[in-house]
C-alpha cells in the first residue's frame, strides 16, 4: 500500500508519545513498513509537541511535511491550527476541543484565536471535533485523554478493533491496560 | 520477528550483540537513550560519568585493557570529550571503541547545531553515519570490527531525526567477545611527543588505508535508476531525498562520511546528468567533491542552517511546493515552560524581584530566561554560568557583583560548574552561586547523576555532599533553601549578594515530575476574592490563565506546589475541590 502519514500534535506532557507508539505497534503488527518520529528534551516541557507516524510497503522519511498528512490527531485546539497546512487538502483531523494557553497568552502578549473549531471546520478539511478530558476522565485518568483520542481516529483507519486491543495490552505497562481499553473504548463508540 | 526501535535503542542492541563490555556516556539529547536502554541488558557494565570527557576516559581505558567498549554523547558533548579522542585517535585500539555522536540540526533541544562530521576530520576518526534503525544497529556492530581491524576509535553520527525515529529491526543474539590480552607498549600507548610522532604517522597511513576501504566497502552503496538526477547523500538526508525523488533520481548513499571515496564519487557523478550533494548543516561531502575537481550542486540551493526535509529537496530540485491550508488568525507561539510545581520557579521568582543579572546555565532552568520571569542573562555551555560570572564580576567590580548571580542545575555543577567554583575560591572571587539542586538530571529525562546517590542501574551507592564538596573547595559561606518558600529564598540571596565573599546558595527540592515526589490537589480561584490583580500570573505557571476576568487553576495541570497562594494578598486562591 501507498504510505499513509499521521501526526499527532499537542502540548509536551499530553501522552502524544504513547498514541504515536500505539499507532505505530498496531501497523507494525499488521506486517507494514513504518516509521515514527519522535520529540524529546526541551519541547516535552510544555511546548508544542508533533510526533509523525507514517506507515505503507515502504517508508523513507521519519517526517512529515506541510500539505502532506493524510491525519492529524490534535490534542488540543490551537495545536490543530498551527498545524493545519500540513495537512492534505482533504485530509481528516480530530480535534480534541480542550484549550491549553500557552505561555504568550497567560502573560498577555497574545491572544488566544475565538471560534477555532469552526473555522478548523470552514478550511476545507474533514473536522471531528471531540472533547476527550471528561472522556478520559470517565476512564478513570485526565491522563488518558491521549488514549480517547486514538480511539477516535481509530475508527478511520482500516484496523479491526480486535487489532488495537490487541496493541494497547501489549504497548501499555500492565496496570495501565483496564484504564486504557476503557479510555479507547470510550473514543471508539463516539 | 521485526521490532520497531528507536534509532538509540538500535544502537544499544547493536552494542548488545557486538559483544561490547563497558559503556560510559553523560546524557544529553539526542543522544540519552542509547545509554539507558544500553543499562537494560545486564550483559554489559553501564554508567553514567559526571561529564563526557571523564566517560571517553573510562571507554579509553577499558578498550585499552582488551574490552570493547563505547561512549555516546551530544555533539556538544564531544567537544567536552575532544580532548581524549583527539589522542586516543593516536593510540589506537586493543578492545574496539565506538564513540555515538547525535547532532541536533533545527536545534530541538541544544546551544548550537555544530557539525560534528568536523570532529571527525580534524581527530582522523573514521565515522559512519546509519540512515535509519536498521542501520543503527548494523553499523555499530560494524563499527566494533572495523575498529580492531584499522586500529581505530570508531565514530557512528547520528542526528535527532534518526535517534528519535522508530523503524523496523531485526535482532539476533550476543556474541561474547573473549577479553583481549593486555601488553604493554609504550611507543603505542604513552603518547609522549617521541611516541606519537611515530603514531602521528601510524594515524596517517590507517587513513589512507581507509579512505581505499571507502572506495569499495559496502557501507558506501549506489542506486541506479533515471540517470538525469544524481544525489550523494548520507543519514537521515538521504531518506529525505529518496522521500521527495524516488525512482526520479539516482543515488550514492554514504555509510562512511570520513574518509570519504573519490573514485566511487567520480564514476557515480559520470554516469548522472546532474550531481546533487543532500547534506545537512556544513559543506563536508560537497567540499570533499570540489576539492577532487568534481563538479556538483549543493550548498548554493541547499541551506547552511536547520534541518533539511523532502519538501526542501523537492522544492530546491524539483521546484514543486505542496499546497498548504492555514487559518487567518494569528496562532500564538507555545514555547517550552517549567512544570507545573517546578522547584526552579520559585528561584527566579526571587530573582526577578531583586533584578539581578543572572548567569545562566544548561538545563531546564535556562527555561528561567522566558517570559514572565524573563530572569537569566547569559547562556552558553555547561558550567559556564559559574565562571562567566567571575569573569563577568572581575570585569565590572565588586558593585556589580553584589547585584548578580549564576544558576547551575545538580548535574551541571558536578560537570563542570565545580572546576569553575575552584577558580572563585582560588582567586578571591565574590560572586555568589545558587546551585538549583532538583535530585536529578533533568531536561534529558530525568538520569541520575553523582549527587543523587543511585546508579544508572538504580542502585544506591555514594552521593556526593554539595555542601561539603564547595566547603572543601575553599567556599566558606554555603547555605540551603528551599524553592518553594519564597520569603526564606529572597533572604538568602539578599543577604548572600550583599557579603563580600563568595557564597553559594543550594536551592533543593526533587523535580516535580519524579515519581516520588507526591503532589497535593489541585488549588482553585475563589472567583469572589480574585481581585483580577494578575499577581498569581507573575510567576509563569502554565495552570493559571484569566478567564472571563478572573484568574482560573486548570485542575489537570495544577500539583498544588502553593507558589500563587502566597503571591495572592487576597486570600483567593485556595486547596480543596479543583476548577471545573
Amino acid at each position: 500500500m501507498s504510505v499513509t502519514s499521521v501526526m499527532i500534535v499537542g502540548v509536551g506532557g499530553q501522552g502524544t508519545l504513547l498514541a504515536s507508539r500505539l499507532l505505530g505497534n498496531a501497523m507494525l503488527s499488521k506486517g507494514l513498513d513504518v516509521k515514527v518520529s519522535e520529540v524529546h528534551g526541551m519541547s516535552q516541557r510544555g511546548g508544542s509537541v508533533v510526533t509523525y507516524v507514517r506507515y505503507g510497503d515502504e517508508v523513507h522519511s521519519p517526517v512529515i511535511e506541510k500539505g502532506e498528512a493524510d491525519y492529524i490527531l490534535a490534542f488540543e485546539q490551537l495545536e490543530a491550527a498551527r498545524w493545519l497546512p500540513f495537512l492534505k487538502k482533504g485530509g481528516k483531523l480530530v480535534v480534541n476541543t480542550q484549550c491549553i494557553d500557552p505561555m504568550p497568552v497567560i502573560t498577555g502578549a497574545a491572544s488566544y484565536p475565538e471560534n477555532l473549531i469552526e473555522k478548523l471546520q470552514a478550511s476545507g478539511v474533514d473536522v471531528t471535533a471531540i472533547d476527550a478530558l471528561p472522556l478520559a476522565e470517565e476512564a478513570g485518568s485526565s491522563k488518558a485523554v491521549n488514549v480517547v483520542l486514538m480511539g477516535v481516529l481509530a475508527r478511520y483507519m482500516d484496523v479491526d478493533k480486535d487489532h488495537w486491543i490487541e496493541t494497547i495490552k501489549t504497548t501499555v505497562p500492565p496496570k495501565f491496560i483496564d484504564m486504557n481499553l476503557a479510555a479507547f473504548e470510550l473514543g471508539y463508540k463516539m | 520477528m521485526k521490532k520497531l526501535f528507536l534509532g538509540n535503542e538500535a544502537v544499544a542492541r547493536g552494542l548488545y550483540e557486538a559483544g561490547c563490555r563497558v559503556i560510559s556516556s553523560y546524557p544529553g539529547t539526542p543522544s540519552t537513550e542509547i545509554t539507558e536502554y544500553a543499562a537494560t541488558y545486564d550483559a554489559m557494565y553501564s554508567e553514567w560519568a559526571p561529564n563526557e570527557k571523564v566517560a571517553c576516559e573510562v571507554a579509553v581505558g577499558a578498550s585499552m585493557g582488551g574490552a570493547r567498549a563505547f561512549s555516546a554523547m551530544k555533539h556538544v558533548g564531544l567537544n567536552v570529550a575532544a580532548d581524549p579522542l583527539y589522542t586516543a585517535s593516536y593510540t589506537g585500539v586493543n578492545g574496539g571503541l565506538v564513540i555515538a555522536v547525535a547532532d541536533d540540526p533545527g536545534m530541538h533541544s541544544s546551544q548550537n547545531e555544530q557539525d560534528s562530521r568536523h570532529h571527525a576530520i580534524a581527530s582522523k576518526i573514521p565515522m559512519l553515519e546509519p540512515a535509519d534503525s536498521a542501520e543503527c544497529l548494523a553499523f555499530t556492530k560494524r563499527a566494533f570490527e572495523l575498529s580492531e581491524e584499522y586500529d581505530t576509535p570508531f565514530f557512528i553520527r547520528l542526528c535527532t531525526r534518526i535517534s528519535h525515529s522508530r523503524s523496523l529491526v531485526e535482532t539476533t543474539d550476543r556474541v561474547e567477545q573473549p577479553l583481549k590480552e593486555y601488553v604493554k607498549n609504550p611507543a603505542k600507548n604513552v603518547m609522549m611527543p617521541a611516541m606519537a610522532r611515530g603514531r602521528h604517522v601510524f594515524v596517517e597511513k590507517r587513513m589512507k588505508a581507509l579512505a581505499e576501504f571507502a572506495e569499495t566497502c559496502d557501507l558506501n552503496r549506489t542506486e541506479y535508476h533515471d540517470t538525469s538526477i544524481g544525489i550523494i547523500a548520507s543519514g537521515a538526508s538521504y531518506q529525505y531525498a529518496k522521500e521527495a525523488l524516488g525512482e526520479n533520481a539516482s543515488y550514492l548513499k554514504l555509510g562512511m562520511v570520513n574518509p570519504l571515496p573519490v573514485k566511487l564519487i567520480e564514476d557515480f557523478a559520470a554516469k548522472c546528468d546532474k550531481v546533487y550533494v543532500v547534506e545537512e548543516l556544513d559543506d563536508i561531502i560537497e567540499t570533499h567533491c570540489r576539492k577532487f575537481g568534481i563538479s556538483v550542486i549543493g550548498k548554493e540551493l541547499f541551506p547552511l542552517t536547520g534541518e533539511l526535509s523532502q519538501a526542501i529537496v523537492a522544492k530546491k530540485i524539483l521546484g514543486e511546493e505542496k499546497k498548504t491550508l492555514s487559518l487567518k488568525d494569528e496562532i500564538p507561539v507555545r514555547p517550552p515552560v517549567m512544570c507545573c510545581g517546578c522547584p526552579h520557579r520559585g528561584l527566579f521568582y526571587a530573582l526577578k524581584r531583586e533584578n539581578v543579572f543572572v548567569s545562566g546555565d544548561i538545563g531546564c532552568y535556562t527555561l528561567g530566561s522566558q517570559p514572565p520571569l524573563s530572569a537569566i542573562d547569559t547562556c552558553v555551555c555547561m558550567g559556564a554560568s559559574v565562571s562567566g560570572l567571575h569573569g563577568f564580576n572581575t570585569a565590572r567590580g565588586t558593585d556589580q557583583a553584589k547585584k548578580a548571580v549564576a544558576v547551575i542545575g545538580d548535574s551541571t555543577f558536578i560537570h563542570s560548574g565545580i572546576t569553575s567554583l575552584i577558580d572563585i575560591a582560588y582567586n578571591k572571587g565574590i560572586s555568589t552561586i545558587v546551585i538549583l539542586d532538583n535530585s536529578i538530571t533533568g531536561m534529558t529525562g530525568h538520569q541520575q547523576n553523582p549527587t543523587t546517590g543511585y546508579t544508572i542501574k538504580g542502585d544506591p551507592t555514594a552521593a556526593v555532599s554539595l555542601e561539603k564538596l564547595v566547603q572543601a573547595v575553599g567556599i566558606h559561606r554555603v547555605r540551603v533553601v528551599d524553592p518553594y518558600d519564597l520569603k526564606e529564598t529572597q533572604k538568602a540571596l539578599k543577604e548572600e549578594l550583599a557579603v563580600e565573599e563568595p557564597s553559594v546558595i543550594i536551592a533543593r527540592r526533587p523535580c516535580a515530575l519524579l515519581k516520588y515526589v507526591k503532589h497535593k490537589p489541585s488549588l482553585k480561584v475563589d472567583r469572589e476574592k480574585c481581585r483580577s490583580c494578575k499577581a498569581c500570573l507573575r510567576i509563569g505557571c502554565p495552570a493559571i490563565s484569566m478567564k472571563d476576568g478572573k484568574a482560573v487553576i486548570d485542575h489537570t495541570q495544577c500539583v498544588g506546589c502553593g507558589l500563587c497562594e502566597d503571591l495572592c494578598k487576597f486570600g483567593a486562591i485556595v486547596g480543596g475541590e479543583a476548577d471545573k
